[in-house]
């Protein structure tokens, strides 16, 4: 008896909450402001600076966003979460989109009732190891003691490997990032492996980076993406286009410097056309205006150039392109047809 | 007897010898240490073990902090600058160049900077209105209204708004104690309470925004159009304030990227004396530069979220007549925009900050203080409850302590952060800060209330009967003769749990509130500050550390204070 009211009591809330994202653009539009999960901090993908604005690469989508549906980049609140909170946080409606540098795997994408928009990271778990060491490939790590951060895909990806590989090591569970480098220069570990763009980022602080190698082997999928709730298709279609704008920009030559130029009069470029709004109505169809994807691209430049802004090759981080080029220079970056 | 005197001997001392010096052994710091440090062999050998272990981790320690660096503009800065000054240093030394860079963030946050001083004037407030309460024979009565007052001043300094706001919430206990005055009159103790709670509730929810909403709506009306100006002017001022703090800022970081150059050439030369003068010289330099960048970049935020609020007001202003035909068509969004809409109008007092910018030190002395002084009341409530007569409040109480202390603290603020969202009507807003100070109170309240029910047990049974005896009823008697006694005894242990509610504000860090800890995680991201992590627990410590140690002593002296002697 018990049990059962108590579920009932829970399917009540979980009511409720479907009623409430069942309009998330009206919410966001009456409320004034976007609010976006990030990470309260990840180095180049979001961090605030010493005034308390969030910059990094996972808070350009959201500006991008806040800028296409509210007309204003700054119209985005900002709310730092914890890796076991984001889920929650997001079907309870306390945040509009989770843009946390989330791997998009089957049973959150379905079991827990989220949508993925796409794509906007496509990184690897990989492993780093002391020069010293003179470790050539992850398969030569049998018995070595691995750094590894609890409660991520790659605490499980890290056993996978091992196991497929038949060779042993010795786990040393660490709560954040920091945490683990501190262990990992101590000694505490041999080895510490996390998503290889956290290892470049990570390597780039040490005093002597280049006594520190990043293993060739990258052991797993991890495709990052924002997120949003089941139930609201609208909002859904709204944020994974806006993504998708992006990376489009990029790949017909549109930028933060020449967008409202392009936009100013139609081009001979149908598809730039069709982007911007100067031909035909694609920002009705998901309940936005004409311009919507100019001020997206505003906000923050195209997705080639957030990338090089916040984690590219001319920053202390550093990272190459690589899977994340688009698709005509041999990366991932894919975005459908504007049409 | 008076022989004695006739057969003196020839020589008589007709002064005193000078007490001579004792031996060296048995004076000063010899003798201090022989009777401390080496009153015996065990004891001896124990001190030089001791003054070893010492010894070692000073070693290790102290040139740490000794080379330690407090100007750079990043980690990898301050490691050249230590390669330069102190190439033998064996553990380098501490970045502490993130604190001066960082540690307006750390004590307040992201509360904008030019608004600093309204919670540095609510801290030095608290001491103002802690005053009578912690020392009631030195101030004198009239102050206590101060201290009745500062809950009502304080929340509206930290989240600004407007100024007859506090006083309306003022007023609902006003209107509650006049009622409750009243039934008191007509209905006993018991309908009293009842009829002055429902009614401050019934002001607070129902009456109050509506006169809080009226008064905005009058104010806006009154001056639209020399808002409308005002926006106006703003509108054009603000983008040539922000474009002169471009082109300065464009040059300064110009001036820094030449400097950094030159670092590098000279990082790379082989050291000499010149090459340290040199680079200290350019470092020396690269500080007064960047000390000018950080005001400006806080003067261009400071201009943008004016010119966000220049906008918003502009929109609003225009949206104004379609909102109020819509809202009195009853069109609900449209009431809320236009309730929105004059609330930002109409405006007169402090500029609103909303609960996401608090953060740092900021955040764990106001969930601390709030915790502390409202669960102190609320604990010695439940301890007396506990302790009643009355089946169904001692029930009441005993479920409340033991439920709320048989969950840990974490799983409470969970409820409060997450939790509460499912079971809210969707498009509450019911402030983050808010919640997770209730969520503290009722949790420190309920070991508060086992601390001072140990108090009232250590009480001899004699003391309440002699209360019973004069006749005093039972407010009476708890107030005047058992509280008095009972909290007395109690002082170590309330102390002791509010030293453990102020470091346990840390734990908000788990719903994504940045207290001191997240806030140093938040830190460590930006690329110039990754990797440093010592430097900034220590300095978190440290403060931490004068808070909890100055709250000890506070107890201790308040128990020298009420010693009566007895026992």
């Amino acid at each position: 008896m018990k049990k059962s009211v108590l579920l009932g009591a829970v399917a009540v809330a979980g009511l409720t909450a479907a009623a409430a994202s069942a309009a998330t653009l009206d919410d966001v539009k009456a409320r004034g402001s976007l609010n976006c999960g990030v990470s309260s901090g990840l180095t180049g993908f979001s961090e605030p600076d010493a005034n308390g604005v969030w910059q990094g690469f996972d808070v350009a989508v959201c500006r991008a966003i806040g800028a296409a549906v509210l007309e204003d980049p700054t119209a985005v609140e900002f709310v730092p979460l914890t890796t076991q909170v984001r889920f929650t946080a997001l079907s309870s409606g306390e945040i509009d989109i989770l843009s946390r540098n989330t791997t998009w795997t089957f049973s959150r994408d379905t079991d827990l009732n989220l949508n993925f928009i796409g794509v906007n990271y496509y990184d690897g778990q990989g492993f780093m190891v002391p020069k010293e060491l003179g470790v050539t490939s992850a398969k030569d790590l049998d018995g070595a003691t691995v750094c590894i951060q609890t409660g991520t895909t790659t605490e499980l990806n890290l056993a996978d490997f091992f196991r497929s590989n038949n060779i042993n090591y010795e786990p040393v569970p660490i709560e954040t990032n920091a945490e683990a480098q501190q262990q990992y220069l101590a000694g505490a570990c041999d080895v510490y492996t996390t998503d290889a763009s956290g290892l470049a980022a990570t390597r780039a602080t040490f005093e002597d980076p280049s006594a520190h190698v990043i293993l060739p082997e990258i052991i797993s999928k991890e495709p990052l993406g924002p997120v949003v709730r089941h139930g609201d298709d609208n909002w859904m279609d709204i944020a994974r286009w806006t993504l998708n704008a992006l990376i489009a920009a990029e790949e017909l030559g549109v930028t933060s410097a020449n967008v409202e130029e392009l936009a100013a009069a139609p081009t001979n470029n149908p598809e730039i056309n069709r982007l911007l709004g100067t031909e035909g109505d694609l920002g009705a169809m998901i309940g936005l205006d004409k311009q919507w994807a100019v001020r997206a691209i505003a906000a923050g430049g195209n997705y080639g150039e957030i990338f090089e802004r916040n984690i590219g090759e001319s920053t202390p981080i550093g990272l190459a392109r690589g899977l994340n080029a688009q698709w005509t220079e041999g990366g991932l970056m894919y975005a459908p047809p504007f049409r | 007897m008076s022989d004695t005197h006739a057969q003196t001997v020839r020589y008589v001392r007709d002064s005193m010898i000078q007490p001579s010096e004792p031996p060296n052994a048995q004076t000063g710091a010899v003798k201090w240490m022989r009777e401390n440090l080496f009153s015996d062999w065990v004891n001896g050998l124990m001190t030089v073990i001791a003054i070893y272990i010492i010894y070692s981790v000073l070693a290790a320690i102290a040139p740490w902090f000794y080379h330690s660096v407090w100007n750079a503009g990043s980690l990898n800065e301050c490691r050249e600058v230590i390669a330069i000054n102190s190439p033998n240093a064996m553990h380098g030394g501490g970045c502490f160049a993130v604190i001066s860079d960082r540690w307006l963030q750390l004590l307040f946050g992201f509360y904008r900077a030019d608004l600093h001083w309204r919670p540095i004037l609510a801290f030095v407030l608290l001491f103002v209105a802690l005053g009578p309460i912690l020392f009631p024979n030195r101030f004198p009565r009239p102050l206590m209204w101060l201290a009745a007052a500062y809950p009502f001043l304080v929340v509206w300094l930290l989240w600004g708004g407007s100024f007859w706001v506090p006083i309306l919430a003022a007023l609902g206990f006003v209107i509650g104690g006049i009622v409750g005055y009243f039934g008191n009159k007509v209905g006993g103790l018991g309908v009293a309470v009842a009829a002055a709670v429902v009614s401050a509730v019934v002001w607070w929810v129902y009456l109050m925004p509506v006169v809080n909403d009226g008064l905005h709506a009058t104010v806006a009306e009154a001056r639209l159009e020399t808002i409308a100006e005002q926006t106006e002017a703003d509108l054009i001022a603000i983008p040539e304030a922000q474009e002169a703090i471009e082109t300065r800022m464009a040059e300064l970081n110009a001036r820094v990227a030449e400097l950094d150059a030159q670092l590098e050439e000279i990082v790379a030369v082989e050291e000499t004396d010149a090459v340290k003068a040199e680079f200290n010289a350019i470092m020396d330099e690269l500080e007064t530069v960047r000390a000018e960048l950080r005001i400006l970049s806080r003067d261009a935020y400071y201009y943008s979220q004016k010119s966000t609020d220049a906008k918003t007001i502009a929109s609003n202003l225009e949206m104004l007549p379609e909102w109020k035909a819509a809202a009195a068509e009853g069109d609900e969004i449209a009431q809320r925009n236009l309730s929105d809409a004059y609330g930002r109008l109409g405006l007169v007092g402090l500029e609103p900050v909303t609960s996401r910018e608090f953060g740092g030190f900021m955040l764990a002395i106001i969930i601390g203080v709030a915790g502390i002084g409202l669960s102190l009341p609320l604990g010695v409530l439940l301890a007396l409850g506990r302790q009643s007569d009355l089946l169904v409040v001692k029930v009441a109480c005993i479920v409340f302590i033991e439920v709320i202390r048989g969950v840990p603290l974490i799983v409470w603020l969970f409820t409060a952060s997450l939790l509460l969202n499912y079971f809210l009507p969707p498009g509450t807003n019911f402030d983050l800060v808010l919640r997770v100070v209730i969520m503290v109170t009722l949790f420190s309240a309920a070991y508060i209330a086992e601390v001072v029910r140990g108090g009232l047990a250590a009480l001899p049974k004699g003391q309440y009967e002699a209360a019973d005896a004069l006749g005093l009823d039972y407010w009476k008697s708890m107030r005047l003769i058992v509280l008095p006694q009972a909290l007395k005894i109690s002082i170590p242990g309330i102390v002791n749990t509010f030293i453990g509610l102020f470091k346990d504000t840390t734990l908000v860090g788990i719903i994504g509130l940045l207290d001191p800890i997240n806030l140093s995680n938040s830190i460590r991201a930006s690329s110039d500050w990754n990797g440093v992590y010592w430097e900034l627990f220590i300095f978190i410590g440290l403060v931490f550390f004068v808070c909890c140690f100055s709250m000890g002593r506070y107890s201790l002296w308040l128990e020298k204070q009420l010693q009566r002697g007895h026992r």
